[in-house]
């Protein structure tokens, strides 16, 4: 509870901060959301040659785009900070959280509130309510809780992506770009049901890197294609994901060695 | 009180030689030169006292003080403050003790100081009592009033520097360590900085550690000076012991460098 609250005067402190500069703050926002716009796009034209991708409608596909859209935004928001952490630890601004009596993680995590990710949130949330607004889902209580949890689980795998991506900094002291391709990557395949992509490719992502439980299996459910209650909770089931990410974060942690003066 | 016993650290640093084809070589086969910052390192400080740690750069200064409050662990050796071992229990550590690191900034570069103050309040869990009487004092004694509205981009550095001190003073630690506090300030700001640490070792009784390169601080702070160079202990004492008459303490010191060879 207390670190909770710590949480949110961190961000309200960013909060603050990006105020102080509210042109930036604007400009950083619409780029975002145009940026997203051109993915779309990319969707959009696609469709405008083929009705469909391995049975999946437009509609559809713009609604799993949309929430892994909504997903990646939502842990850019949060855990920012763990993003940019490779110019923490070469300026040696770690050592200044470690000389305070707090979870590292929690203060990373408030080092960086990026509120200009919001640009990217409103794109999709505009193409999630067009994907519904299009598709003929018969939505009940269960579906609109389906989405929520995978809202969950995705923050939490993107989180966990981004906690491992800052804790290979402890040992190279560079960000390593070859990360990216599970995070930013991601998000430009995730925009097709992880299961167009084949077999092989839907076995890495529901056992290694868990995209699909919570891409692809619940939105069978919302599809309804699958009934199994199963595949409702699978999202929620990804959080375990965030357990190797933070056992490692922490083994990076030991392993600091700080950097001169 | 503080007590380290044959403490070492050492690092792996890279090397090469100059130019894009060594920096190639260096890509696929590097070599490493392990480089002892501490070499069997034994001291012992007691409550209260203002202890002068100098030497040249890179003797081994940073990476006590970073042992000491907690950021690194040793190779081997002993490190007991208070009873507690830092770098094993970190967060009870550093809730008692309060570091101003000289070149970096702990306050919030866009938001007035205050705001950062508040969220320090926070981190420390300081009861709210104890955070207005600490403020109150610490904004008298160091003459914040005018600054706390501002954000910290648009102090001086003398200003800053002010702040920064009393942003570690606030949970009211029982050691304070000093990481070069007067580096680039005017002569005015130096003194209010001197004057404010001695008010604070003679009032509350507490440890401070001071590492820097301006000999005036060691002169006017530390009643004991530690000096290391190459990872070692060279010499403990006051500064009467390194002082041989007329000349002035710079010089002092340079020449007490010189006959260490280091």
């Amino acid at each position: 509870m207390r670190s909770i609250r710590l949480y949110l005067h961190y961000v309200s402190i960013n909060i603050r901060c990006v105020m102080q500069y509210k042109t930036s703050f604007f400009l950083t926002a619409a780029g975002q959301f145009l940026v997203s716009f051109t993915a779309f796009l990319g969707v959009f034209f696609m469709f405008q040659r083929f009705s469909k991708v391995e049975g999946f409608t437009y509609s559809e596909v713009l609604l799993c785009f949309s929430v892994m859209l909504m997903e990646f935004s939502l842990a850019e928001m949060f855990a920012r900070g763990f993003d940019q952490f490779s110019g923490m630890v070469r300026s040696g601004e770690f050592d200044r959280v470690l000389v305070r009596p707090q979870n590292e993680i929690i203060q990373v995590l408030g080092s960086k509130f990026e509120l200009t990710r919001f640009g990217r949130m409103l794109q999709a949330v505009v193409m999630f309510i067009y994907g519904i607004i299009q598709s003929d889902i018969a939505w009940s209580f269960s579906k609109v809780l389906t989405v929520i949890f995978m809202l969950i689980g995705g923050t939490a795998v993107f989180t966990a992506l981004f906690l491992i991506y800052a804790a290979f900094c402890f040992f190279t002291l560079e960000s390593l770009e070859f990360m990216n391709i599970f995070t930013d990557g991601a998000r430009e395949f995730g925009k097709y049901p992880v299961g167009v992509y084949g077999e092989k490719m839907l076995l890495f992502a529901t056992f290694f890197v868990p995209y699909a439980l919570i891409q692809y299996y619940p939105l069978l459910y919302i599809l309804g294609r699958r009934k199994e209650l199963i595949f409702m909770f699978l999202p929620l089931l990804a959080c375990w994901f965030l357990i190797p990410a933070i056992l490692f974060w922490k083994f990076g942690v030991r392993h600091y060695k700080s950097s001169g003066s | 009180m503080i007590t380290m016993e044959h403490v070492c650290k050492s690092y792996k640093i890279a090397k090469r030689n100059a130019g894009f084809g060594e920096a190639l070589k260096a890509l696929f086969h590097r070599e490493y030169e392990v480089i002892r910052a501490l070499d069997n390192v034994t001291f012992t400080i007691g409550d209260g006292e203002m202890v002068g740690y100098i030497g040249p750069n890179g003797a081994g200064k940073s990476s006590t003080i970073k042992i000491l409050s907690g950021i690194l662990t040793p190779d081997h050796g002993t490190v007991l403050v208070d009873g507690r071992v830092p770098y094993k229990d970190r967060i009870r550590h550093v809730q008692e003790i309060g570091v101003v690191f000289g070149q970096r900034s702990q306050l919030w570069w866009d938001v007035p100081v205050i705001d950062s103050f508040e969220l320090l309040k926070d981190i420390y869990s300081i009861t709210e009592p104890l955070y207005r009487q600490s403020l109150e004092e610490l904004t008298e004694l160091l003459n914040l009033t005018e600054l706390l509205r501002s954000p910290a981009r648009q102090l001086s550095l003398g200003q800053r520097m002010r702040c920064e001190i009393a942003a570690s003073l606030l949970h009211r630690p029982r050691i304070l360590f000093l990481d070069e506090p007067t580096i680039g300030l005017d002569a005015v700001s130096k003194l209010a900085v001197r004057d404010f640490i001695l008010k604070q070792n003679q009032t509350h009784g507490t440890t401070v550690i001071l590492t820097t390169h301006d000999m005036q601080d060691i002169e006017a702070l530390a009643s004991r000076i530690i000096l290391i160079g190459k990872g070692r202990i060279l010499m403990d004492g006051t500064i009467n012991d390194i002082k041989r008459g007329g000349e002035n303490i710079d010089e002092t010191v340079a020449e007490l460098y010189r006959s260490y060879d280091i």
